[in-house]
């Protein structure tokens, strides 16, 4: 039902690495679960709305008054590797 | 080969930064080049756990622009999440608009807006070369003061036909959306940011051509000479015989090169879908009346307003409506003369404009009230024409008053038959020849005549009374 | 008085100590001790002390919150990998609702990985016991909180519930466990895995508590966009009788298969008990039932696939490879997630797929709106649709991790709720094999006091005691 190619594409899109010794199980997990779920493809639901959020909401808007932002160190604490007062990070490729 | 006439199709992309106080979906205040990092919160660094909660005012000012641009306002609107990875995305999504924009549709000047809707700034990404923390690759810094900036997009339908033409229609957005508040449209700030899609197809086609993108132009003046190099590239590419990619562009401008942004072009996929965490957004009636009431006048309103109630020449009113820097100058030289004709000012502010290439008029030393007082000089015949202009020259350079520098280098015009008839007097005697011709009713060498005049006058005769002193002297009628 | 403490519900420890024959001190201190000697797993970590003040209507009765809350300044860890020792600047609006009511942080509770299991096996920080038997798991995924409650290590605990998470644990650890109206709970604070099913509630020793626990938890948040005023306050029960009371049973769906027959026993038991309290018991259709696990298993993981993004390596949490860019972002979250993480991550992010987004994610979405449609029908004519919770007892530790579909059918009953956003409670109907059973109680959108009512009234009737796994060693 989902075959290596296909994972693959998926795991790059996921940005989830995949190691060779992974691949076939995954898939194979994958089809299962999806050949389950896909009996929804069955139904017919050509008249039904879709349902993407569940309750009325009339005010969910913010004013636009300012809230105190977080000191830097506390904002950088935990990050994994810091310089200048900014998130370092390997720099994405072709910039 | 035959000989194809090739017409640029252009679309442009512009996103603008709105003028909240806070961001789109926090309450952290607008960073503007504060120490980086210190305007973050939970939400906008994308924290485990933390939610987004539109920006009312946002909202407010993307009505406010749909309403400028004439666009239909959706009545319930809603955002969805773009997934893709970068660091400058904290959450891996930008909550951005699909289906349901704020605004769809509309027109100014004479291009339809295909849509316009809200979303987040990304962060800025500073580059930090070679690290010693990672070693041996290259380093970025990310800073998150700008991530989650609330930004309108605005996309036009692509009926733009030349990089001039997108210029001049980008200087009337920007106008519009400056006079409505709610942007600085500050291109080298990147509070306005523009890409353009550009193909080129046969006059006269319906169809497409592959189009390219062009990337985040930031001056009006690498917009065009990016869109026109852009265009000569595809031009030169149609008439080799080779085909088009579709990639995305970057132009540089110092080097007028256009390179593609993208090493290894990959498939796009970013998995729209609600976002769960903001309930669609219903506009009300309310909030509609708010939006219209909030409208100031635009740049087409103002435009109709300088050619009837100020008598504006079409071409005057529509130079100074389209760009709102220029229109306030001239309202502020109108403003410090009143008897100033406006016709008179405006040729004068066109005048300026014309000497300062990309500078605005409000950022030179020429204040507007120099400016008026030189045009009065002019009108009350105080000094001439050529006079004036020497001195405005000598104003764009060094600043200063006009009437200062009129009586300090003696150049009040010599006007009057007691002052100038002697000098006429002079000149015709010393050309016997023109003279007789002159008498004879050839009036061409009345040029060498007036001339020699105003050598002499060092240019502060008026040309029009040296004529009259001519023909009377030589009892012409 | 150790024993004494024990023995009292959380409503009787406030009541005890607003008459000052217990102080907060004492209380505070006898599940600091017990929780500190947990043998279940069910804490990741526990406080030192209480904070210094804490006032009001809860008394100073401490809470055991589930890690997925976030705790300013306390590890906040989502039972993943990913998160190991993050600490975060801010506090879950749900937990400080409870501090700011005077119940103070006890310690933080074992989880599945980001919520998602049903047996609490799906932790990196190891599998939660179930104090009934410690070679079964608890259920998932507030397994932590389910346990620590069952097993007397908290008074009372927070969990959150996607599909059943708080629920199914309930039910496997008999203790009663409430599954609130979608929005009434604000969200902010609560590491998100499918943004519009997640819930926060209680799991509490009985009815009452669950009910003062809720008061407490309720309420709009300016913080989250999706959250709602609650309509009315939260009383405690007191009903005696379901005199009046309809009970929808949907036949098909309860009679499947999956059903363990002790678990069919000890609902039966407890229509029959509803029915000498007054009520009347129908049966009751849910059509789509079948498909709402299909759904629920396509927009859970969609969702989830994109919460889980922001886990990247750039300002938190794990970071591996940092020799280029996408090297980072995909071995930091090849080796941060778990299994079960992976393969959400993966079913999600196919559903959303360009080419697939109709056939799956847009399908999903449709079956909700049915679902919503068809448990609104039933609620036309019932007050109540009842159901068992899981269809079995606890199961064996390593019985089903090897097939996960089989682990997403224990959420058969649980999940149409979730997908309809209607609130729904667990509560222990007896026991079978020695096992706790669970009865669940779904009423419409805000019906939260009813289902207390009802709940409270049963419970009574049924007399569970609980106190067995306590101490229960097997
Ligand atoms: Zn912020």
């Amino acid at each position: 039902m989902i075959d290596r190619d296909e994972l693959l594409h998926v795991a790059r899109l996921a940005r989830l690495a995949l190691h060779e010794d992974e691949l076939d199980s995954t898939a194979a997990e994958l089809s299962t679960i999806l050949e389950h779920v896909a009996a929804i493809k069955e139904l017919d639901l050509d008249d039904v709305e879709p349902t993407a959020h569940i309750g009325d909401v009339s005010d969910s808007l913010r004013d636009d008054s300012v809230a105190t932002s977080l000191p830097v160190e506390v904002a950088l604490a935990p990050a994994p590797a810091v310089r200048d007062d900014g998130f370092l990070v390997p720099s994405p490729q072709g910039e | 080969m035959t000989e194809v006439d090739l017409e640029p199709v252009i679309g442009l992309e512009i996103h603008v930064q709105l003028r909240t106080a806070t961001k789109m979906f926090c309450g952290c205040a607008l960073g503007f080049g504060e120490p980086p990092n210190t305007r973050t919160c939970p939400v906008c660094l994308g924290l485990p756990g933390a939610l987004p909660v539109a920006n009312a005012e946002a909202i407010h000012y993307g009505l406010m622009i749909g309403m400028a641009l004439e666009s239909t306002l959706a009545s319930v609107s809603t955002f969805h999440r773009k997934n893709y990875f970068y660091p400058d995305l904290p959450k891996g999504y930008q909550i951005s608009q699909f289906d349901l924009p704020l605004c769809s549709g509309g027109r100014l000047g004479e291009v339809n807006i295909h849509r316009v809707h809200l979303e987040e700034d990304a962060a800025k990404l500073n580059h930090a070369g070679a690290s010693g923390r990672i070693e041996g690759a290259d380093s970025s810094i990310v800073d998150f003061n700008r991530g989650g900036t609330p930004l309108a997009e605005i996309v036009t339908e692509p009926e733009l036909r030349s990089a001039e033409q997108a210029g001049e229609w980008l200087r009337l957005l920007r106008t519009t959306l400056r006079t409505l508040g709610v942007s600085d449209v500050n291109m080298e700030e990147g509070s306005l940011r523009c890409d353009a899609n550009i193909s080129l197809r046969p006059v006269g086609s319906e169809q497409l051509g592959t189009k390219t993108e062009l990337k985040n132009m930031n001056s009006f003046r690498f917009i065009e000479r990016g869109i026109r190099a852009e265009v000569e590239r595809q031009r030169a590419l149609i008439e080799a015989g080779e085909s088009v990619t579709q990639e995305t562009l970057h132009f540089d401008p110092k080097s007028e090169s256009i390179t593609s942004l993208r090493s290894k072009e990959e498939a796009h996929d970013y998995r729209y879908f609600p976002e769960p965490d903001l309930p669609p957004i219903v506009i009300t009636e309310a909030m509609l009346e708010r939006a219209k009431a909030a409208l100031p006048e635009l740049p087409q309103a103002r435009e109709q307003r300088y050619i009837e109630h100020l008598s504006l020449s079409p071409e005057s009113a529509r130079l100074f409506a389209w760009r709102a820097e220029l229109a306030e100058y001239f309202d502020s030289v109108c403003a410090s003369a009143e008897s100033l004709k406006p016709q008179i000012a405006a040729n004068w502010v066109t005048e300026l404009q014309g000497r300062l290439g990309d500078q605005e008029a409000e950022d030179s030393k020429v204040s507007p009230a120099a400016l008026s007082q030189l045009a009065s000089l002019v009108e009350a015949s105080t000094i001439t024409q050529g006079s004036a202009k020497q001195i405005l020259d000598e104003l764009v350079a060094n600043g200063g008053e006009p009437s200062e520098i009129v009586a300090a280098q003696g150049l009040e015009a010599v006007g009057g038959a007691d002052e100038l008839a002697p000098i006429v007097a002079a000149a015709l005697e010393a050309n016997p020849e023109l003279t007789a011709r002159l008498r004879e009713g050839d009036m061409k060498p009345i040029g060498v005549i007036i001339g020699e005049v105003m050598k002499e006058t060092r240019g502060r005769a008026d040309g029009k009374e040296v004529t009259a002193l001519v023909r009377e002297q030589l009892g012409l009628s | 008085m150790s024993d004494e403490i024990q023995s009292l519900s959380a409503v009787a420890a406030v009541a005890a100590i607003a008459d000052g024959g217990l102080s907060r001190e004492e209380i505070f201190a006898h599940y600091r001790s017990r929780a500190g000697a947990d043998e279940l797993n069910a804490f990741t970590w526990v406080a030192e002390q209480a904070p210094a003040q804490i006032e009001g209507p809860l008394g100073g009765v401490p809470v055991a919150v589930k890690d997925l809350f976030c705790t300013e300044g306390i590890p906040s860890q989502a039972g993943s990998k990913i998160l190991a020792g993050y600490r975060p600047p801010y506090t879950a609006t749900a937990v400080a609702n409870l501090e700011a009511a005077g119940a103070p942080l006890l310690g933080k509770t074992n989880q599945d990985e980001f919520a998602m299991g049903s047996s609490n096996e799906n932790s990196a920080y190891g599998p939660v016991l179930n104090p009934w038997d410690k070679t079964r798991v608890p259920g998932g995924s507030s397994g932590g909180s389910a346990a620590a409650v069952a097993g007397g290590l908290a008074p009372w605990a927070l969990g959150t519930d996607t599909g059943g998470s708080i629920r199914q644990p309930a039910s496997l650890c008999g203790v009663v466990g409430l599954k609130p109206t979608y929005g009434a709970v604000s969200r902010y604070g609560m590491i998100a895995f499918a943004s519009s099913l997640d819930s926060a509630g209680p799991l509490t020793r009985d009815v009452s508590d669950a009910a003062l626990f809720y008061r407490h938890l309720v309420g709009k948040d300016s913080a989250d966009a999706t959250s709602v005023a609650f309509p009315e306050s939260i009383e405690i029960p007191t009903a005696e009788r379901l005199d009046g009371i309809t009970l929808a049973v949907p036949t098909a769906l309860v009679d499947g298969d999956g059903v363990e027959p002790g678990v069919r026993a000890s609902f039966e038991a407890s229509l029959e008990t509803a029915r000498q309290l007054g009520a009347t018991v129908t049966s009751c259709e849910i059509p789509s039932a079948a498909h709402a696990l299909s759904a629920y298993y396509v927009i859970a993981p969609a969702e989830a696939s994109s919460n889980l993004s922001r886990f990247d390596g750039v300002r938190y949490g794990l970071r591996r490879d940092e020799s280029n860019l996408d090297a980072m972002y995909t071995e930091t979250r090849h080796d941060g997630f778990g299994d079960e993480v992976k393969r959400r991550i993966l079913i999600g992010t196919y559903a959303l797929s360009s080419g697939y987004y109709d056939a799956y994610y847009g399908r999903a979405q449709r079956v909700r709106t049915v679902v919503a449609k068809e448990l609104a029908e039933v609620f036309a004519g019932a007050d109540f649709i009842v159901t068992p919770t899981s269809p079995t007892v606890a199961f064996g530790l390593g019985a089903r991790t090897a097939d996960p579909l089989s682990m997403y059918l224990s959420d058969l009953f649980t999940i149409p709720m979730s997908l309809a956003g209607t609130p729904a409670i667990s509560i222990p109907s007896g026991l079978s094999e020695g096992l706790p059973v669970g009865l669940q109680i779904c009423g419409p959108a805000f019906s939260e006091n009813r289902i207390l009512s009802a709940a409270y009234a049963l419970e009574q009737a049924i007399g569970f005691n609980g106190s067995a796994a306590w101490g229960a060693k097997r």
